[in-house]
């Protein structure tokens, strides 16, 4: 097997320009939800089982001076997937060999949302409330295996959404990391190790999104009682040790 | 735009101002991106930290209205620092121009005010002419009378110091972009400018632009990759609908419209002919007469030019026309019906409770639109009593754009031809197919029941745009471009004649005539569908992306689409190089002269000759980038006035307020320092909604990332009146009232204007009370019905509000 598909979100790239967002929805067909402003532009205000995609806004003051940080927000499509660790039935979730795609099923439907959702490190998989199906990024499989772009990536004007085999994702993140470091030493990869979208921050990643990094989230998240780092911790000890 | 949105990458410092491209224009951002990968510098000032400050290496904050304080600073900053490019300054601008006698300027007021009428006699700005009738120069440019001096005394007084106090701006920020700009005056460098609405909506919107202009001459950005001056249109189309007359100020290719001072065509081809007596310069307009006639012979090709002349419509002598001023003659009852096509001015046009009424009296309105909208649905709008309302509205569904074919220009002029996708949902139809049916009636009708002056309506070409029954592109493309009427004779270089068959197209405007024997429907188009043949012809259907390495190194393209004029790319790319041909900038020239073959190679030259042979701007009578412009209805130098609404009463640069020729409506207040509207207001767009929302308000993944009026504040305007994020608020004004939803940002900050705290307010302009139900009504119902003298474009980028917790 080869090394699979990666994403490269260089974010000092993103303008929040929210194309991604609604190409995605377009894509998938997924109807909008009833918003209301509630004081941001940030709309969807989260991720929902029609809302795969986000661009989340934050502002920050650092050193006295105003920043405006977008982190266009997606599943990691993790190299050894969590979640899947918290599902029974194998079929529950997939992960497609030729790519790496973590696919989710309607066989998530029987599976446990609070483990699938609390393990996550990211916060990302939601559950429709009638269905129990639970739903994600599925990596625009269908137009992966067309030879195509995900409609994300597709419709990024700026170069901030890339997308190919992970070799080559890789070795473009080492290149854009180090220039970027020029004018910003503080930039770096989130997680490259261990997920498939790979972001490139100019500075560091909590001023972004509070779960653009795995370990950045310490709510407790109400989820059967447990944190998401002691789900984590407990279900995904499968996984360390099959990593070793 | 002068320059192409590729061209952005060759930039070394883009200035984003009156502009917030990253939103508005997301696209634009592939180019600036590039830029800034290669070590461009990016600035962005404007009053509120956006999605394109974000981007930016440099932001400043600025109080919405004080542009041209700003403006007129760097150019003070850059003549005063010596760091313009002092040989394009002496070779390519009239900056050693003598300036005739009767030119003076003092405290704020040019020369030439008659208080009467408001008005400028513009001829006291005239140059200085020697016997020959040739204008006096002096290349040392030390002659007081000379432009540069001028202008150097005139911008003394625009100080960084005054700077700061006007428009709010930390000195250190104004001083950081005043040197990072400064420094594209090296003859290598280029620095661009990407401006929107920020620039256009004011009272000094014209001159705004013009003080850019007269920078990026000074800096030698002008003709160059990487420079020039860049609107950024605000449709994908308003280029091209700008090039063909929109406004009712030109007739198609920027002809002036006729008017009853030139009842005669000879009249009206003396207007348009100017001349130089500098035989150094191409002086291009001397050939406007033959474009106009070949218009008018597009319109009437079976009549006598002088006939075709006369069935022009014509305005009254000093007549505007512009958007305002026939809202406001609507509402003194001055017009039976209207047609709103593909527009929403009960939203789009400043003042909307004016509108409004104007619409109530009307015997008739049409709407042609997509969508039911607020001017169709007028009369049961707010505060509307639809039983007392005598209008008869009428809607047409016409089809969106991706369902029919033709052409459109964008901002960096190129003409690209579209296929129809989906086929027209419905009975809604091509807006063509609605006009050509439309016209084919009232024909009809004339026809059997006559009427007044049937002439022009009769006689007009109608076969060149359909076949009898139906609206054809290609057929009305290939009228714009233009054909011979008759067989015309052509003496070639090597003694042979050509000769033109009637009804082949014509190749280039230098083909056009001025005997009746070509027409053209625009003459800047004309070279763009250059055989009957659409595969042969039609060059905005060109799609190859095959170029020199030279023109690739600098993103040219010129066999994508077709731009005009004549397919260049860069316009006054002859200012590019020296007088001997060089290159300023070696490592990404637009222009290369090959001395072997005695041609100009990359881009399509500006004028005919070899290096030096001609001035490069060649659409200027005297072929000079005018740094003394004296073409403006509010004088020939920028100068500093506070918008109508202002929240001060002086400001240092002179002791006259307001532009003392702005466009104004007796009777209608505008409220500067009054303590009940204490806050500016500004207004603009987000990625998400296209206009008046009209579009987009139905979109509901558009709607469902921006679903409501907001007003965007500062944490401490919003401590001042108590409001909190997320807060429904009223803005209100003498005009209007609104509500919207707050946003409380770090992103908006008060301005120290004058050593007073100003506040200011955003709010964008997409909403209208027609859909959806909780979205909010119009920004344009605080907006002042003031305009720019020039334009008649309205002042709604600053203006005066409260603001309160709802």
């Amino acid at each position: 097997m080869s090394n699979g598909k990666s994403f490269l979100v260089d974010l000092t790239k993103c303008t929040a320009c929210r194309g991604c967002q609604i190409a995605c929805k377009q894509w998938k067909k997924l109807p909008a939800e009833k918003t209301k402003n509630t004081g941001t532009h940030q709309n969807p205000p989260d991720f929902s089982y029609n809302t795969l995609r986000v661009v989340r806004f934050s502002e920050k003051e650092v050193n006295g001076k105003i920043q405006w940080f977008f982190t266009p927000d997606q599943c990691r499509h993790c190299l050894e997937a969590p979640c899947k660790t918290a599902t029974n039935d194998p079929g529950a979730i997939i992960i497609d060999e030729q790519t790496g795609a973590v696919v989710y099923t309607e066989k998530t439907a029987k599976e446990s949302y609070d483990a699938v959702q609390g393990i996550c490190p990211y916060n990302v998989p939601r559950m429709d409330k009638k269905t129990k199906i639970m739903r994600k990024c599925d990596m625009c499989i269908d137009r992966v295996k067309a030879g195509k772009l995900p409609a994300c990536v597709a419709s990024c004007p700026t170069g901030c959404m890339n997308f190919g085999d992970r070799d080559a994702m890789l070795k473009l993140a080492d290149e854009r990391l180090a220039e970027v470091k020029k004018k910003h030493p503080k930039a770096q990869l989130v997680d490259a190790d261990t997920v498939r979208v790979i972001f490139l921050t100019e500075d560091n990643p909590t001023l972004y999104a509070t779960n653009l990094m795995a370990d950045a989230d310490a709510t407790p998240a109400g989820r059967g009682g447990y944190t998401r780092q002691e789900l984590f911790a407990r279900l995904a000890k499968p996984v360390k040790n099959v990593l070793g | 735009m002068t320059n192409h949105w590729i061209d952005l990458k060759n930039s070394d410092c883009i200035l984003i101002m009156g502009s917030n491209a990253a939103e508005n224009h997301p696209i634009s951002f592939k180019w600036v991106t590039r830029a800034q990968d290669k070590g461009a510098k990016l600035i962005h000032v404007d009053p509120r930290f956006t999605r394109t400050s974000a981007k930016a290496d440099l932001y400043a904050p600025l109080r919405s209205g004080s542009d041209l304080a700003f403006l007129g600073g760097l150019i003070n900053y850059i003549i005063e620092k010596d760091l313009l490019f002092k040989e394009y300054v002496v070779n390519y601008t009239n900056a050693s121009f003598i300036v005739g006698k009767s030119y003076g300027f003092s405290d704020g007021m040019f020369t030439g005010f008659n208080t009467q009428t408001g008005k400028y006699d513009q001829s006291k700005w005239g140059f200085e002419k020697d016997a020959d009738g040739k204008i006096k120069r002096d290349n040392t440019l030390s002659d007081p009378r000379c432009v540069f001096q001028l202008m150097k005394q005139h911008y003394t007084r625009y100080t960084v110091d005054r700077v700061v106090e006007m428009c709010g701006t930390p000195q250190d920020k104004v001083l950081e972009i005043f040197n990072a700009y400064a420094a594209t005056g090296k003859p290598d460098k280029a620095g661009t400018v990407m401006y929107a609405m920020g620039w256009t909506q004011h009272t000094v919107g014209v001159q705004n632009i013009r003080a850019m202009s007269m920078i990026q001459l000074l800096l030698g950005n002008m003709g160059v990759a990487g420079g020039g001056v860049n609107a950024l249109r605000g449709e994908s189309n308003v280029q091209g609908s700008t090039d063909h007359a929109l406004l009712f100020n030109t007739v198609p290719g920027y002809l002036p419209t006729p008017s009853t001072a030139q009842p005669m065509l000879a009249d009206y081809l003396k207007l348009v002919k100017p001349e130089s007596k500098d035989p150094m310069s191409v002086n291009w307009k001397k050939n406007l007469p033959k474009y106009a006639v070949s218009l008018f012979k597009s319109f009437y090709k079976d009549e006598a030019p002088e006939q075709a002349y006369s069935w022009m419509p014509k305005l009254d002598v000093g007549q505007d026309a512009s958007w305002l001023v026939l809202f406001d003659e609507m509402l003194r009852g001055k017009f039976k019906g209207f047609f709103a096509w593909g527009m929403n001015p009960a939203c789009s046009g400043a003042n909307s409770n004016k509108t409004r009424e104007a619409l109530t009296k009307l015997d008739w309105l049409v709407n042609v639109n997509i969508f039911d909208n607020e001017t169709s649905s007028f009369w049961h709008g707010p505060g509307m009593h639809p039983k007392k309302v005598k209008t008869e509205v009428f809607m047409l569904p016409c089809s969106v754009s991706v369902e029919k074919e033709g052409s459109i220009t964008n901002s960096g002029r190129w003409m690209q031809w579209r296929y129809q996708g989906p086929k027209p949902l419905g009975d809604s139809r091509p807006d063509g197919e609605i006009i050509y049916e439309l016209a084919q009636k009232v024909r009809a009708l004339y026809k059997e029941q006559g009427g007044a002056f049937p002439g022009p309506v009769l006689g007009l070409n109608w076969e060149d745009m359909g076949d009898g029954r139906a609206f054809s592109a290609h057929k009305t493309a290939r009228l714009i471009n233009g054909y011979y009427l008759k067989d015309v004779e052509d003496k070639q270089p090597d003694g042979t004649v050509k000769v033109h068959k009637k009804g082949s197209q014509v190749v280039s405007f230098a083909f056009l005539k001025d005997d009746g024997s070509t027409c053209s429907g625009n003459w800047v188009y004309c070279g763009s569908y250059v055989d009957e043949d659409p595969k042969k012809g039609n060059r905005a259907a060109n799609r190859s992306k095959e170029q020199s390495p030279a023109q690739a190194n600098v993103g040219l393209f010129p066999n994508w689409s077709w731009a005009w004029p004549v397919n260049r790319r860069v316009i006054y790319n002859r200012a590019s190089v020296d007088l001997t041909g060089k290159p300023y900038a070696p490592q990404k020239p637009v222009l290369a002269w090959d001395a072997t073959g005695k041609k100009w190679d990359i881009d399509v030259v500006d004028g005919v000759g070899g290096p030096g042979a001609v001035h490069p701007f060649i659409m200027q009578v005297e072929g000079m980038g005018s740094l003394f412009g004296p073409g403006l209805k509010d004088g020939p130098f920028p100068e500093y006035y506070e918008p109508l609404e202002c929240p001060v009463s002086e400001h240092p640069f002179s002791k006259v307020l307001h532009n003392p020729t702005a466009l104004t409506f007796a009777g209608e207040k505008h409220n500067s320092c009054d303590p009940r509207y204490p806050f500016v207001c500004t207004t603009y767009r987000v990625t998400e909604h296209w206009q008046t929302g009209l579009q987009t308000r139905w979109q509901a993944w558009l709607l469902e990332a921006e679903p409501q009026m907001f007003c965007e504040m500062s944490e401490e305007l919003a401590t001042l009146r108590g409001i909190k994020n997320g807060d429904k608020v009223w803005l209100e004004n003498t005009r209007g009232k609104l509500w919207a939803i707050a946003i409380v940002t770090k992103r908006f900050k008060p301005f120290t204007v004058q050593g007073q705290t100003i506040h200011e307010v955003g709010i964008p302009w997409h909403f209208g009370w027609r859909f959806p139900k909780d979205g909010g009504d119009a920004a344009n119902l605080l907006a002042p019905s003031v305009g720019d003298p020039n334009t008649g474009i309205p002042e709604t980028k600053a203006f005066m509000v409260n603001v309160r917790k709802a």
